[in-house]
């Protein structure tokens, strides 16, 4: 038996376990939604040239960790923590949101544009 | 727990298909529309994991106000004449590998350390009065701060967002 034959059906053997795993869903389920959720997120944050599209990214982000809190709120037994922490996490969100948009708008009156590679200078 | 199961791929097929939209579409309406759809999905996670107050929470301010904040921008922000509400994208290709990398390891670490956590079993029973004694008891400081903080963005907010704001040069002009 030659190392590359063994690794293959040890990697073949860890897909059958995924795929066996797969329809009953668990803890991992949720957190792996918000962990592609998040990644989604970040890459619009990252890519995005508009104002308003990063901050849609950042709504994602939001999201994905508001998962995370109430998914270990469920599971891990016992008290609603997390969920109160989420509940703040949208407070802040609404806020974030709130002054982001003001502050865009003031962008936008003074550049005439929201992207955000135009909008690198200080000066006047 | 099979109709669990399947409600549970199908919303996080919602979430994660109008995610994709809301990150990869040209148009911008078209991924603040599907920003919409990812919410509803989201809280039908919530549902799942039996948090009822969340999830019409999540409904209520996400959808009836930080998306409409956002289309507000989206339509403040553009001229809205010219129909071609399109956007560009930067460094697409490092952005892509380092997220795929981070999206990866996350998945990775989640999948083995909690793959076989089961769910409790806990008698389903609404949250709200809980959650209410909480904010009241143990996260009264939190709860009060959260108050000011948002009068604070409030106040702040409208006060950016006024035109008619006196600069010095235009005071002289």
């Amino acid at each position: 038996m030659n190392p590359s034959g063994g690794f293959f059906e040890y990697l073949l053997g860890l897909l059958k376990e995924f795929f066996a795993w797969l329809p009953h869903v668990t803890l991992a389920h949720f957190l792996i939604v918000s962990a592609i959720l998040f990644a989604l997120g970040i890459y619009g944050i990252a890519t995005r040239r508009n104002a308003i599209l990063v901050l849609m990214g950042v709504e994602l982000v939001l999201n994905s960790a508001n998962i995370n809190l109430i998914a270990f709120s469920r599971y891990g037994g016992g008290g609603l923590d997390g969920q109160v922490a989420a509940v703040f996490v949208i407070i802040l969100a609404a806020a974030e949101a709130a002054i982001a948009l003001a502050i865009v708008l003031n962008i936008y009156h003074r550049f005439q544009t929201v992207n955000v590679d135009d909008v690198s200078t200080m000066k006047e | 727990m099979q109709l669990y199961d399947a409600l549970f791929f199908l919303f996080a097929l919602i979430t994660l298909v109008s995610a994709f939209i809301v990150v990869f579409s040209r148009s911008i309406v078209y991924a603040a529309f599907s920003l919409l759809f990812t919410f509803f999905g989201v809280a039908g996670l919530y549902v799942l994991l039996q948090a009822d107050f969340l999830a019409v929470t999540q409904v209520l301010i996400y959808v009836g106000g930080i998306l409409v904040l956002l289309l507000f921008g989206v339509m403040l922000t553009n001229r809205v004449v010219n129909v071609e509400l399109k956007t560009g994208t930067i460094h697409t290709v490092p952005a892509l590998i380092l997220v795929a990398i981070v999206a990866g390891t996350f998945a990775g670490l989640f999948y083995s350390t909690w793959k076989g956590a089961a769910a409790p079993q806990t008698d389903v029973k609404s949250t709200i009065m809980p959650i209410g004694e909480l904010l009241m008891t143990g996260y009264l400081l939190p709860f009060e701060v959260a108050s000011v903080i948002l009068l604070i963005a409030l106040i702040g907010a409208a006060t950016m967002a006024r035109r008619t704001r006196s600069h010095p040069e235009k005071a002289t002009r």
